[in-house]
C-alpha cells in the first residue's frame, strides 16, 4: 500500500471544525434574524432538517425510495400531541422537553410494525407499498376521530406546570434552542449511524443487493433495521412538529407532505449526507416565503425538480462539491465568463416564462380583480395582445440565447473536468 | 337480486376502467422498468382534453382525438425526458414521473382552473341502456332503455316497484374496455409489432441485433401507454366527474392493481382490476357496520362498544381504504401478487 493515498482518520481537524460550525451556526442563527417569526422559521427549519435527514436513511443511502414517510412524522405527531394532553392534565408525568423523544419512540414503533410489510420489497415495489400505506394510513385519520381528532385535529399546549429555571417554552425562542439542541444531537447520531457496519451493509444492499445476499446477509432484515431507524428520527421531528405547531391535524400524514420530503431530500441531494439539511432549508423557505410571493409556487418547484432529475441528479450539494473541486484546483476563473453568460440568459428566459405562468394564473384564478398585475414592478395586461406578444419574445430570446450560453458552457465545463482528471492521473502514477 | 345484478355491473365496469389503465401501466413496466407515476395524470389529460374538444367538435371527434393527443405527449415525453434519465437508474425515472405528475395537476390547474368543469356525455349515452323492474306482483322484469312510467310506479299501493337503471355510459365504459382488450391482445399476439414488442420485453438486446429499432419500440409502446390512459380519462371523465383531483383518486388504486395483480403480469392486473372494482362498489352500496351484524345475529351489543367509532363503522364508509388493506394482505400472505411470477 502507497503511503501517498487517503489515510483513514475518522477524527481530523476538518471534520471537528464542520461541525463546530454547525453547532455554532444552530446557536448563533436567532441573534441574526431577530423577530419572533423568524424565531419559528429556524424552528421549523430544525424540524425539516431531523425528517429530511431520516428520509434520506430511505433514499440516498438505503436506495428505498418512499413515497409515505409522512405517516410515521405524523402519527409520532400525534402520540406526541396525546402525550403532551395527558402531562398537560396531570396523568402523566413527561417533561415538555422530552416531548420529541416520545414521539420518536412512537416513530419507531410504527415503523417496526408498517416496516415489517414494507420492506418485504425493495425497488419499485416498495415504492407502490409506502405509498399505499400512506394512503391507507391518511384514510383511517379521517375515519377514526378519537384518536385523530377528524378534520379539526388535536391541538394542545406546551406550557405545562411551572416554569423550571425560567424556561416555560411559552416564548419561540425558547423552543428554537430546545430544537437546535435535538437537531444537533439527531444530526450527529444520524451521521455516526451511516460509519456502523449497520449504515455500511445499508449502503451495500443498496448498490448491490444480489451480492451482499451471497455474502449471507439477509437484506430484507437489513432494509428493515434502517427502516426502523429511520423511523425512530422520523418520529422524532413529528414530536417536534406537535410541540412547535401545538395541533396535529389529517394532513400531518397525507400524501403531500410525504411528497414534500422526497421532493426537498432530492433537490438537497440525496447522495451526500449534508445535502437533505439544505433541501430541509428550502422546504421552509419555500413553504413560507414562495407561496406568498405567487399563486403557482407548485409549478415551479415541480418544473425545478424535472429539471434537477435530468440535469443534476446530486442535487445541490453536488453542484456545490463539482464547483469546489473546480474551485481547488484553481479552474474557476475561466468558467466564470460561461457561467454569467449562462446565468443571465437563464434569467432572461426564467422571467419570460415566469410572466407567461403568472398571466395564466391571473386570468384563471382571479378573474374579478380585473387585467391588471403586478410582475417584478412592472404593471401588465393580462388580456392585452401586446403583453402576451412581449412575453412571448422574451421567452424566445432567452431561450435561443440561453441554449448558445449553455453549450459553449458544457464545453469549458468539459474541458476544466478533463483537466481535472489529467492531473488526477498525474498524481496517482507519480 | 336487481341490486346484485346492477351493482356487479357497475363494478364490473369501474374494473374494466381500471384495466385500460393499468394494462399501460403493466406494459409500461414490464417493458422499461418504469412504473410510471404520471400514467393517471395522463388520464385526467385525457378528459380536460375530451372536454375542450368536445366543446368545438363534439364527443366522438373528441373520444378519437383526446388519446391521440395524449399518447403524443407521452412518446415525446419519453423521447426527450425519460431516456435521458435512464442511465440514471430505476430510482431516477421513478423520479422523474413523480416530477410530471406534480407538474401535470398544476398545468392543468394553470389552463382549465381549481374547481371540476362541466363534461356531460353526447346526449346518446345520457339515459339508462336497460331497466330492471323489481315488483312483488310481477316479478323481475327488463326493459331496454329507461322502462315506461307505469312499470316503474304501482296503483296499488300494497305493490311494491323497485326501478334499477343501468346507466348508458357504464355500458358503453365496458364495451370500449372489453373493445380495447380484444384490440390488444390481437396487436400483440397475431401482429408483427406485437411480436417485436413481446421480445423486446425478454430479450432486448437480440431484438436490437436483428435490426429493430428498440428504442422507438420503447418509445412507442410508452405513447401507446398513456394513449389508452388517455382514452381511459375521456370516458371516465364524462361519467364521473372531470377535476384536478381525479389523478390522485385513481392513481394510487391503480397502483395497487399492479402491485396486487403481480407487477408484471397483465393477466394479473385483469384480475386484480375486476376483483377491486367489484369489491369496491360493493362496498359503497352496502350501509351495513360491525354492529348491525352483530344485531341482526340477534346478539345484544352493550352501551359501552356501541359508542365505539371502529364498531359503527359502516362498510361504505370503510370502502376508499378497502384497496390498500387487499394490497397489505396480499403483500403478507402471496407477495409475488395473485398472478405475478417473481418476488422483488
Amino acid at each position: 500500500m502507497r503511503s501517498t493515498g487517503v489515510r483513514f482518520t475518522p477524527v481530523n481537524t476538518g471534520r471537528i471544525a464542520v461541525w463546530v460550525a454547525y453547532a455554532v451556526l444552530l446557536l448563533l442563527a436567532p441573534q441574526f434574524f431577530g423577530s419572533s417569526f423568524s424565531a419559528s422559521l429556524l424552528s421549523q427549519m430544525g424540524i425539516a432538517i431531523v425528517a429530511c435527514l431520516s428520509y434520506n436513511i430511505l433514499l440516498g443511502q438505503g436506495g428505498m425510495l418512499s413515497f409515505g414517510h409522512a405517516v410515521y412524522t405524523g402519527l409520532a405527531a400525534f402520540v406526541a400531541i396525546h402525550v403532551l394532553n395527558r402531562a398537560s392534565a396531570g396523568s402523566l408525568p413527561v417533561p415538555v422537553s422530552l416531548i420529541p423523544l416520545v414521539g420518536g419512540v412512537a416513530g419507531l414503533g410504527f415503523a417496526a410494525v408498517l416496516g415489517f410489510v414494507t420492506t418485504k420489497k425493495s425497488g419499485t415495489p416498495f415504492a407502490m407499498i409506502t405509498l399505499g400505506l400512506g394512503e391507507l394510513v391518511f384514510a383511517m385519520a379521517l375515519m377514526v376521530p378519537e384518536f385523530f381528532g377528524g378534520e379539526g385535529g388535536i391541538s394542545g399546549n406546551r406550557m405545562v406546570g411551572k416554569p423550571i429555571l425560567g424556561i416555560s417554552f411559552g416564548p419561540q425562542i425558547q423552543v428554537y434552542y430546545l430544537f437546535a439542541a435535538y437537531t444537533f444531537i439527531c444530526t450527529a447520531a444520524m451521521f455516526a449511524f451511516t460509519r456502523t457496519p449497520l449504515g455500511r451493509m445499508l449502503n451495500a444492499v443498496r448498490d448491490n443487493a444480489e451480492r451482499v445476499e451471497f455474502i449471507g446477509y439477509n437484506t430484507q432484515r437489513v432494509r428493515y433495521f434502517a427502516f426502523v431507524i429511520s423511523g425512530f428520527f422520523a418520529g422524532i421531528a413529528g414530536g417536534m412538529y406537535a410541540l412547535n405547531f401545538e395541533i396535529a391535524t389529517a394532513e400531518v400524514v397525507g400524501a403531500a407532505r410525504s411528497g414534500a420530503y422526497l421532493l426537498f431530500t432530492f433537490l438537497g441531494g440525496a447522495t451526500f449526507f449534508f445535502g437533505p439539511m439544505i433541501g430541509a432549508v428550502l422546504m421552509v423557505l419555500a413553504g413560507a416565503l414562495l407561496s406568498e410571493f405567487t399563486k403557482a409556487w407548485l409549478l415551479y418547484l415541480g418544473l425545478i425538480f424535472l429539471f434537477m432529475v435530468m440535469y443534476a441528479p446530486g442535487g445541490l450539494a453536488s453542484l456545490i462539491l463539482m464547483n469546489l473541486r473546480v474551485a481547488a484546483a484553481g479552474l474557476f476563473r475561466p468558467l466564470l465568463a460561461a457561467y454569467l453568460a449562462l446565468f443571465g440568459t437563464g434569467a432572461v428566459l426564467l422571467a419570460g416564462l415566469a410572466a407567461v405562468i403568472e398571466m395564466t394564473y391571473h386570468l384563471q384564478l382571479s378573474d374579478s380583480l380585473g387585467t391588471q398585475l403586478q410582475f417584478f414592478g412592472l404593471s401588465l395586461n393580462a388580456k392585452g395582445l401586446d403583453t402576451w406578444f412581449g412575453a412571448l419574445f422574451v421567452v424566445a430570446t432567452g431561450a435561443a440565447l440561453f441554449e448558445l450560453a449553455r453549450r459553449r458552457f458544457v464545453h469549458d465545463w468539459g474541458e476544466a473536468q478533463a483537466h481535472i482528471e489529467a492531473s488526477v492521473k498525474r498524481l496517482e502514477a507519480a | 337480486m336487481e341490486f346484485f345484478t346492477i351493482s356487479m355491473l357497475n363494478g364490473l365496469s369501474y374494473g374494466l376502467l381500471l384495466f385500460m389503465l393499468s394494462s399501460g401501466l403493466t406494459l409500461i413496466f414490464s417493458m422499461m422498468g418504469v412504473l410510471n407515476f404520471a400514467h393517471a395524470s395522463f388520464y385526467m389529460v385525457g378528459a380536460y382534453v375530451a372536454y375542450s374538444v368536445a366543446k368545438v367538435v363534439g364527443f366522438w371527434p373528441g373520444l378519437l382525438i383526446a388519446p391521440l393527443v395524449v399518447a403524443a405527449l407521452g412518446a415525446l415525453f419519453e423521447r426527450f425526458v425519460l431516456r435521458r434519465v435512464h442511465r440514471f437508474g430505476p430510482v431516477a425515472e421513478l423520479l422523474i414521473t413523480f416530477g410530471l405528475s406534480y407538474v401535470i395537476v398544476e398545468l392543468v390547474q394553470l389552463v382549465w382552473g381549481r374547481t371540476a368543469v362541466e363534461f356531460l356525455p353526447p346526449e346518446s349515452l345520457r339515459g339508462p341502456v336497460f331497466t330492471l323492474v323489481n315488483s312483488s306482483v310481477d316479478g323481475l322484469r327488463w326493459f331496454w332503455g329507461a322502462a315506461p312510467a307505469s312499470a316503474c310506479s304501482a296503483a296499488d299501493a300494497a305493490v311494491r316497484v323497485v326501478c334499477s337503471p343501468f346507466p348508458a355510459t357504464r355500458g358503453f365504459m365496458m364495451i370500449v374496455a372489453l373493445a380495447m382488450l380484444l384490440a390488444l391482445w390481437l396487436l400483440l399476439t397475431r401482429t408483427r409489432i406485437g411480436l417485436v414488442i413481446q421480445s423486446a420485453l425478454t430479450h432486448p438486446d437480440m431484438v436490437e441485433a436483428l435490426g429493430h429499432n428498440v428504442p422507438r419500440v420503447f418509445m412507442l409502446v410508452f405513447g401507446a401507454g398513456a394513449g389508452l390512459a388517455g382514452l381511459a380519462g375521456v370516458i371516465g371523465g364524462a361519467t364521473f366527474v372531470t377535476e384536478p383531483a381525479m389523478a390522485a383518486t385513481v392513481g394510487s388504486v391503480i397502483f395497487v392493481v399492479v402491485v396486487v395483480g403481480g407487477m408484471g403480469s397483465l393477466e394479473g392486473a385483469f384480475l386484480a382490476s375486476l376483483v377491486i372494482g367489484v369489491v369496491q362498489t360493493f362496498a359503497v352500496a352496502l350501509d351495513y357496520s360491525l354492529l348491525t351484524t352483530l344485531r341482526g345475529l340477534g346478539l345484544t351489543v352493550g352501551p359501552e362498544w356501541a359508542g365505539n367509532t371502529l364498531v359503527k363503522l359502516t362498510l361504505a364508509q370503510v370502502a376508499p381504504i378497502l384497496p390498500y388493506l387487499f394490497l397489505v394482505l396480499i403483500l403478507i400472505f402471496r407477495p409475488k401478487g395473485l398472478l405475478g411470477t417473481r418476488e422483488g
